[in-house]
C-alpha cells in the first residue's frame, strides 16, 4: 500500500525560474493494484516518481508505503520497499559490470553487505532460470559486460532485477519510452508478466494514453502537480483514448494540446 | 643497464604498484578524481619514520601508516560528500594541509632512518650485502598479497557496491547502496594503500623528506594509463594486474631513459619523461584503433 498525502515541491523557489510542480497531490494505491499515470509534460509526473523513489525530497506533505513513514528516507534507505525501472535504458543497470553482477546487486537490494562473494553459485542457477524466462538467450551470457546489450535487452534485464527481491512499490518511469515499437511491445508485455506473477503493486508513468488504458487497473491523470482523473474498474474498461480525453477536457475547462499525449 | 640499477627501479616500481592501486580505486572504480595522494604519501611516510626512529616495531609503522592515510582519504571523501566541495578541489585542500600536517610529523624536513631496523632487516644478511635482491622480493609479496585481497574484496557484496557506486550512482542508490558511505570507505582504502607505500618507500631509501610526495598522484595515474593499454579490462583481476604491470613498466622505461647516455637524458628530465610516456600511453590505443579500422577497411 502507498499513501502519499498533499504534496508539494517547488524548484528553483524565490527565483524567476521558480516553477511549483507539485501542488498537493495526494494519491492512495491499494496493495496489489497496478496503477497508470499519464499527464501532458511538465504535469509532475516524474517529479512525483522521483519523490516516491526518495531521489527529491517534498517541500511539505507525507508518504507512506505499507504504513512506513517514509518522507524524509533517503531514496537508498527506503529502496527495500520501492523497486524501479528507469526510463533510459542505461540508467538502470551498470555497463561496466556483467550481467551475473547487475543481477546480483539487485538480489541484496534493501539489504546489507557484507564480505562474502557477491556472486553466489547458487545464485547463478536462478539467475540463469529467471533470464531463460526473457527468451533472450541471456542466460547463456552471465559473464558478459551489460554495455554489450542492446537498450531493450538492458530494460528487460533491469525489469527481471526489480523482481529479484521482494518489494511493496514498483515504479516504472516511462520505462519504454526510449525503445522502438517492437521492443516497447516485449517489455511491456514482460511488465504485465512480472505484475501480475509477482502480485506487484506497481505505479507506470507513461507518455501513451493507450498504453495507460491497456495496462494495469486504474488509470490516473495529473495536471499542474495534482490529480485530475482517476478512473478504475467498470467505467476504465468500457473507455477508449477519445473518451478519456473528453473526460480530461470536461474536468480541466481547457483543450488538451499535447501532440505526444494525443498520439501515443 | 646493470642488474642493481634493474632492480632499483623494480623496487621503486613495485612500491608505486601500490599507489597505483590506490589510484585505480579512486579515479577509476569510484570515479574521483583526487589528488589527496601528495600528501598521504608522504603522511604514511612521515608516521612509519617518526616510529621506526622511536623504536617502534616497522610493520607497526606500516599499520599506523595505512590508518593515518585511510584517515586523509576519509577527510577527503568527506569535504566532497558532506560538504558538497567538488572533488578536485576538495583533495587539493587536504593535500595541502597535510604538507603542514607532515611537517608536524615529522618534527624536521628529514628523518634519517640508516641502520634503524626496517621491514626488509630480518631477511637481509649481515655478511654479505644482499638488499638489493631482498628488498624488491619483500615487496613483490607485499605487492602480490594487496592486489589478492583487494580482487577478493572488489567480487564481494561490499566491493561491488563500491563499483556500482562509482560507476552509476543514481541505480547504486536504488539498489539501497549508500553511495555516500561507499565513497567515505573506498577513499579511505584508496588512500590507505597509498599511505602504505610511503611507508615501504622510507624504509627503502633509508629516511623521510617532507618533498616525497611531490608527482606521487601523476606517477600513479601514469602506472594505471599504461596498464589499460596493456591488457583487455575483461575482469576485474586482469585490470589490477594490468597496473601492477603497468608500474613496473613505467620504472623500466624511466630507468632506461636515464640510463640510456647516448639520449643525454639527466635525473632532473624525470618529470618531463614522465609526462611524454603518459602521453603516448594515452595516444597509442586511439592509433592502434585507427590503424584496425584501416585495415578493417581495405578487407572489407
Amino acid at each position: 500500500m502507498m499513501r502519499a498525502d498533499n504534496l508539494f515541491k517547488t524548484f528553483n523557489p524565490g527565483t524567476p525560474l521558480e516553477n511549483p510542480v507539485l501542488r498537493g497531490l495526494s494519491l492512495t494505491i491499494e496493495s496489489g493494484q497496478f496503477v497508470t499515470v499519464i499527464g501532458s509534460n511538465g504535469a509532475g509526473k516524474s517529479t512525483f516518481l522521483n519523490a516516491i523513489s526518495g531521489d527529491i525530497s517534498p517541500d511539505s506533505g507525507s508518504l507512506f508505503i505499507d504504513g512506513q513513514d517514509v518522507t524524509r528516507q533517503t531514496a537508498w534507505q527506503r529502496a527495500g520497499l520501492v523497486a524501479r525501472v528507469f526510463q533510459d535504458p542505461l540508467a538502470g543497470t551498470c555497463e561496466g559490470l556483467s550481467i551475473e553482477e547487475n543481477l546480483a546487486l539487485a538480489m541484496q537490494r534493501g539489504q546489507g553487505r557484507g564480505l562474502s562473494r557477491a556472486v553466489k553459485a547458487s545464485y547463478r542457477e536462478q539467475f540463469r532460470a529467471k533470464l531463460a524466462t526473457l527468451q533472450l538467450g541471456l542466460e547463456n551470457r552471465l559473464g558478459d559486460r551489460m554495455g554489450l546489450l542492446s537498450g531493450g535487452q538492458r530494460q528487460a534485464v533491469s525489469l527481471l532485477m526489480a523482481s529479484l527481491q521482494p518489494s511493496r512499490l514498483l515504479l516504472l518511469d516511462e520505462h519504454t519510452a526510449a525503445l522502438d515499437p517492437k521492443t516497447a511491445a516485449f517489455v511491456l508485455q514482460l511488465t504485465d508478466r512480472i505484475v501480475s506473477e509477482n502480485q506487484l503493486t506497481a505505479l507506470m508513468v507513461t507518455h501513451s494514453m493507450r498504453q495507460a488504458l491497456d495496462h494495469g487497473h486504474r488509470t490516473v491523470m495529473l495536471h499542474q502537480g495534482r490529480v485530475v482523473l482517476d478512473v478504475s474498474g467498470e467505467e476504465r474498461s468500457r473507455m477508449d483514448v477519445p473518451d478519456l480525453l473528453a473526460m480530461f477536457e470536461q474536468t480541466r475547462g481547457e483543450k488538451l494540446d499535447d501532440d505526444a499525449l494525443l498520439l501515443g | 643497464m646493470s642488474l642493481i640499477s634493474l632492480m632499483g627501479a623494480l623496487e621503486i616500481g613495485l612500491i608505486f604498484a601500490l599507489v597505483a592501486l590506490g589510484v585505480l580505486i579512486s579515479f577509476r572504480l569510484l570515479n574521483f578524481p583526487d589528488l589527496t595522494a601528495d600528501g598521504s604519501f608522504p603522511l604514511g611516510g612521515a608516521v612509519a619514520a617518526v616510529l621506526i626512529a622511536g623504536g617502534h616495531d616497522p610493520w607497526l609503522a606500516c599499520g599506523l601508516a595505512a590508518i593515518a592515510g585511510a584517515a586523509a582519504g576519509w577527510l577527503t571523501a568527506w569535504l566532497n560528500v558532506r560538504l558538497g566541495i567538488l572533488q578536485l578541489l576538495a583533495s587539493i585542500l587536504v593535500m595541502i594541509a597535510l604538507y603542514s600536517i607532515n611537517l608536524r610529523i615529522m618534527g624536521a624536513p628529514n628523518i634519517a632512518l640508516i641502520g634503524l631496523p626496517t621491514v626488509f632487516t630480518p631477511f637481509v644478511s649481515t655478511v654479505n650485502d644482499n638488499a638489493w635482491l631482498i628488498q624488491p622480493a619483500v615487496l613483490a609479496v607485499i605487492v602480490v598479497l594487496a592486489k589478492l585481497l583487494l580482487d577478493a574484496f572488489f567480487a564481494s557484496e561490499a566491493g561491488l557496491a563500491l563499483r556500482a557506486t562509482g560507476a552509476n550512482p543514481r541505480m547504486a542508490r536504488a539498489q539501497g547502496i549508500s553511495t555516500d558511505r561507499m565513497t567515505l570507505a573506498g577513499m579511505a582504502l584508496s588512500n590507505a594503500l597509498i599511505a602504505l607505500a610511503g611507508a615501504l618507500y622510507v624504509q627503502t631509501q633509508g629516511g623521510a623528506d617532507i618533498s616525497m610526495g611531490i608527482g606521487t598522484i601523476v606517477v600513479g595515474l601514469a602506472a594505471v594509463i599504461i596498464g589499460e593499454t596493456l591488457l583487455p579490462p575483461r575482469s576485474l583481476w586482469l585490470v589490477t594486474l594490468a597496473t601492477v604491470l603497468g608500474a613496473l613498466l613505467y620504472r623500466l622505461l624511466i630507468a632506461l631513459a636515464l640510463n640510456a647516455d647516448f639520449i643525454g637524458l639527466q635525473a632532473q628530465d624525470l618529470n618531463l619523461i614522465t609526462a611524454v610516456l603518459v602521453g603516448l600511453a594515452l595516444v597509442l590505443p586511439k592509433i592502434k584503433a585507427k590503424l584496425r579500422n584501416k585495415q578493417g577497411g581495405r578487407t572489407a
